[in-house]
């Protein structure tokens, strides 16, 4: 069939710049990114706090989230994995987009300062604090399938069910559960493109806060991770806290960090105006 | 373009029972019965084919990138991968790859995820997403049913401290891959027509797909 190719120049000109986005992408971190937020997790200002919801050992939970409020997920007792879903309040096709997310950020691996875009190339959270930096975007949650391989012979719950639940009662279908961010789930890739669990740098008490860049819907599982390796299906509580975050700073880490969050952060402000 | 490969005895051009040349930039969709095998094929070489599957027959079923890399502990496509929905069946097994390197994390090239990733110059640039939007259209479906898909021919190593960056292509000229449908699939296919990244060697070109009847 017929086809005309580019010309050489173009060519070039697009590896050129091309080369030059990755250049900062790749070099920018980890120098501009903070380390891991502290333990033990600082109170919270109780005036600030909207609702506090304790999610028993495989649960489901949903809440509205407002722009400018966040939550804090602690692990509590610690050894959880939160799966974590969301879509934008008003547009409900405008959701969590997790390939985006590690493709702009040029990382699979999410942490303190870094934010998580929806599908129209906005920022849906700022990740504010985070002490784990360990959080699985590639594998997904648990499915009934998965839980009976792992743990047979065993009553469970699992992320998947729970998801439908989740969108069930907010008039969704599974047509509208997104690909899920995994939170506290060590999850790294080796050079065959296998998965390991790196083991927890520290499990107890962990915790990360999410920043509403939008108005949302957000969904929880709390169920154990696919690779978690304990034997047992013992899924710990988790608490979530909605609360008023401080003000976004003109300065604020996750607006500024980096290139791309700027623009994700100038399309938030396209969609407001 | 190559001249025709053959991967089982069977397996010509003149007994494929479609055969389609999907064009520089475009779309395509076409319905893959279970038993059947489709070729997908990088007529030129370093061409992204980004993939999405659904359930013939319930389009709510369809390819998840996360139950499939999951359900092969890996992140990355090749020969018997199994393509795994999102209700965790098995939609159809790759049977064959002569690249030997597939992407199922880094998702499609939007016009908005452009504007990220490489400036708001580049919004107004034709984009995989607005072929799915296009194609699924056609099916009675729309935005929200447009998930990460598969990048068929597309590098994207991730290293262990999880950096990841698109890198030029390893595929050559007349590369495919084939896969055999284990129930009937829509195929939605988007010819990528991104130019700011190395996924088709800043040149897109034309694909060709092939399909034929099970053996037996
Ligand atoms: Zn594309």
């Amino acid at each position: 069939m017929m086809h005309v190719r580019r010309s050489p120049e173009e060519i070039a000109a697009n590896r050129q710049r091309y080369e030059e986005h990755q250049k900062k992408g790749l070099e920018f971190a980890p120098t501009a990114l903070p380390a891991p937020s502290p333990l033990p997790a600082p109170a919270l200002d109780a005036a600030a706090i909207i609702h506090q919801e304790t999610v028993p050992g495989g649960w489901y939970w949903s809440t509205a989230l407002k722009r400018g409020e966040a939550l804090r997920i602690d692990q509590g007792e610690g050894g959880s994995t939160v799966a974590l879903v969301a879509w934008n309040a008003t547009d409900t096709s405008e959701r969590l987009n997790l390939v985006d997310t590690v493709k702009v950020q040029w990382t699979t691996a999410l942490g303190k300062g870094r934010v998580i875009f929806s599908d129209m190339g906005r920022v849906m959270f700022s990740l504010i604090e985070d002490s784990s930096g360990a959080h699985d975007c590639l594998m997904g949650g648990s499915t009934a399938a998965s839980n009976a391989a792992r743990y047979p012979g065993v009553k469970t719950r699992n992320t998947r069910d729970n998801l439908v639940l989740v969108a069930g009662k907010l008039g969704l279908t599974r047509r509208d559960i997104p690909a899920i961010l995994n939170l506290f789930a060590p999850v790294r890739v080796d050079d065959d493109g296998g998965f390991h669990w790196r083991g927890k740098l520290s499990n107890s008490g962990d915790y990360a806060e999410l920043r509403a860049e939008m108005d949302m819907i957000v969904g929880f599982s709390n169920c154990p991770h696919p690779l978690d390796p304990d034997p047992v299906y013992a899924p710990k509580p988790v608490i979530v806290t909605r609360f008023r975050a401080p003000a976004l700073a003109v300065d604020d880490l996750s607006r500024t960090a980096t290139a791309e969050a700027l623009r994700g952060f100038e399309n938030n402000v396209s969609m407001l105006a | 373009m190559t001249d025709f490969i053959k991967t089982s005895a069977s397996r010509s051009l003149e007994n494929a029972v479609q055969d389609h040349f999907i064009a520089a930039e475009a779309p395509w969709s076409g319905i893959v019965r279970k038993g059947q095998t489709i070729r997908i094929e990088d007529s030129y070489g370093q061409q992204a084919i980004d993939t999405l599957f659904y359930r013939a027959d319930d389009f709510a079923e369809r390819y998840s990138n996360q139950d499939t890399m999951r359900a092969q502990g890996g992140a990355y496509i090749g020969t018997g991968t199994k393509i795994i929905s999102n209700e965790g069946n098995v939609m159809l097994v790759m049977t064959a790859d002569s690249c030997g390197r597939h992407d199922t994390s880094a998702g499609a090239c939007s016009c908005e995820s452009n504007t990220v990733r490489f400036g708001h110059g580049t919004k107004y640039l034709h984009a995989c997403r607005d072929n799915f939007v296009l194609e699924v259209t056609k099916h009675g479906m729309s935005k929200r049913d447009i998930v990460p898909n598969i990048n068929f021919f597309m590098n994207v190593p991730i290293k262990p401290n999880g950096e990841m960056t698109i890198v030029d292509g390893i595929s050559a000229p007349g590369d495919y891959v084939e896969l055999v449908a284990e129930m009937d699939v829509l195929c939605v296919i988007s010819n990528c027509p991104q130019i700011n990244n190395p996924c088709n060697g800043f040149d897109p070109t034309p694909v060709r797909v092939l399909i034929w009847d099970g053996e037996d």
